[in-house]
């Protein structure tokens, strides 16, 4: 169990004119730590993911982020050049829809070399080597390699994001409604493969979602948001099987049996 | 390390919100501490409460009050308390948990649920599947069904892989919610003889068992949770 967190966040808030958009959120995240944030649309998820991933600059609060040298550094007070370098490397985003995650006209195997090249990978035969292997490990069939997203299924599009982000070893994951869009059987798929990938890369990872199975099956913690803030949190099973607040009983009441 | 497990005045209530914030007390006062070795059976009429304390020692049910101690890595660890990860760790590496449904995960067939919490402890791939091979056979589960994925089993096909996965590691506590309620005779037996040699390891067991039967075979102690009922301490 390692000892210093990822990230921590102190009391971050974000307002748009004065619309609350997230507020007062504070939490620490740990290596190999899954984190989910659910609640209904308009709950601020998204908003907080974005101040998190420096997409957006909160109102107020601070995030800071433990690099590779062992210094904590507060994101808000990086130059852009350092915070794309962030994004490029040691972090991933996969995004809901992946055609703003991807390049959909140039090929699968660019898509995920590009992640390569932009930490300075010049070889061509390893970049397109490292490039068939994720597609396998996302299985996607290698002979798909030289065609474009656009091409691709649903599924396979947000399989190929996948690939595209993890290729760089990234330590953290955001993911924003990853497998919101797809039907269930793709959704399965997906994500017995995100399961099976953040468990054996030891990846820490935030994942916004409304869907509270996808919660239970990937996440270790949990975060419920209800206007702007979070409500209620602690352990998944824990939440989802013994829900203390109002509103998180009703989203567990609401689920649909099977 | 003699009692890895210590409950002291635990008590738990659940409040309805969808229903005007009924209050529904649930167990008050509970207090037992479980010994290495010892198998002590929760007993009491349904709805006394019998699996809302199992959950909390598990800590997926919330503490309203009281200590939940394990003898956790040479420390004490209150999980009524704890941090999500502390509650994680405690679960990977000393607290084992038998439910009474197996909850499945898409794809992913029943030798490898098995294994999986083997896996977790560091032991490979190949080792913790050839563990989980000798259990599932010890447990009369067909071959044919171990590169299957779970959901579609039958109630006591699902139960045995649930007991597999539960028994695989060496933990030093094993929570049991009715290991053996749909398991035919010759299984219930080779669930006992498990007990048995979990009892002989040192391991620290609490369980639910509603059959009479297998309840003698393994209870060191039956702890009556009428006796925790939230009525006698309300006045």
């Amino acid at each position: 169990m390692s000892a210093v967190p990822l990230l921590k966040v102190s009391d971050v808030s974000k307002f748009y004119g004065s619309r609350i958009g997230c507020r007062n959120v504070s939490f620490e995240l740990y290596p190999g730590e899954v984190l989910a944030i659910v609640g209904e649309s308009g709950s601020g998820k998204t908003t907080l993911l974005s101040c998190l991933s420096t997409r957006l600059m909160p109102t107020s609060g601070v995030v800071e982020y433990h690099m590779r040298d062992g210094q904590y550094r507060d994101l808000a007070r990086m130059s852009e050049a350092e915070r794309r370098f962030l994004m490029r490397t040691d972090w991933g985003f996969v995004h809901q829809n992946p055609a703003d995650g991807l390049r959909m006209t140039v090929s699968a195997g660019a898509n995920v070399g590009e992640r390569l090249m932009a930490v300075g990978d010049r070889h061509y035969g390893n970049i397109r080597a490292a490039a068939g292997d994720w597609l396998r490990r996302v299985e996607i069939e290698e002979d798909r390699i030289d065609d474009q997203p656009r091409a691709f299924s649903g599924g396979m599009r947000q399989r190929l994001q996948i690939a595209r982000n993890l290729v760089t070893s990234p330590r953290l994951v955001f993911m924003d409604e990853p497998t919101g869009g797809l039907d269930v059987s793709v959704q399965a798929r997906l994500l017995d493969l995100v399961r099976g990938l953040v468990h054996d890369l030891g990846l820490a990872a935030v994942i916004v979602t409304h869907d509270l199975a996808v919660a239970r099956l990937l996440s270790h913690r949990m975060m419920v948001m209800k206007d702007g803030a979070v409500i209620e949190q602690g352990l998944t099973d824990r939440v989802l099987d013994d829900p203390r607040e109002p509103y998180t009983q009703l989203l567990v009441s609401s689920i649909l049996q099977v | 390390m003699a009692t890895p497990l210590v409950v002291s005045e635990v008590a738990k209530s659940f409040t309805m919100h969808l229903r005007d914030g009924v209050r529904l007390p649930v167990v008050a006062n509970v207090s037992f501490s479980v010994r290495a070795g010892e198998c002590v059976v929760l007993g009491g009429p349904s709805g006394v409460g019998k699996s809302s304390i199992l959950k909390m020692l598990y800590g997926n049910y919330g503490v309203d009050e009281g200590q939940i101690l394990v003898e956790h890595d040479g420390r004490l660890v209150n999980l009524a308390t704890a941090e999500p990860r502390t509650v994680l760790e405690v679960r990977r590496a000393t607290l084992g948990y038998v439910s009474q449904f197996l909850r499945v995960v898409p794809r992913v067939c029943a030798l490898d649920i098995v294994a999986e919490p083997l896996q977790a402890r560091g032991v490979t791939a190949g080792d913790a599947r050839e563990r989980a091979a000798e259990l599932l056979s010890k447990l009369n589960l067909p071959k044919e069904l171990w590169s299957l994925p779970p959901a579609t089993f039958s109630g006591g096909e699902q139960q045995r892989v649930n007991i597999a996965r539960g028994f695989i590691t060496d933990h030093k506590i094993l929570l049991l919610d009715e290991p053996t309620a749909s398991l035919d005779a010759k299984n219930r037996a080779v669930v006992v003889e498990m007990i048995a040699a979990k009892k002989s390891a040192g391991t620290a067991l609490i369980g639910i068992f509603h059959d009479e039967e297998v309840r003698e075979a393994v209870a060191d102690r039956i702890i009556d949770v009428s006796e925790f009922s939230p009525r006698r301490y309300a006045a």
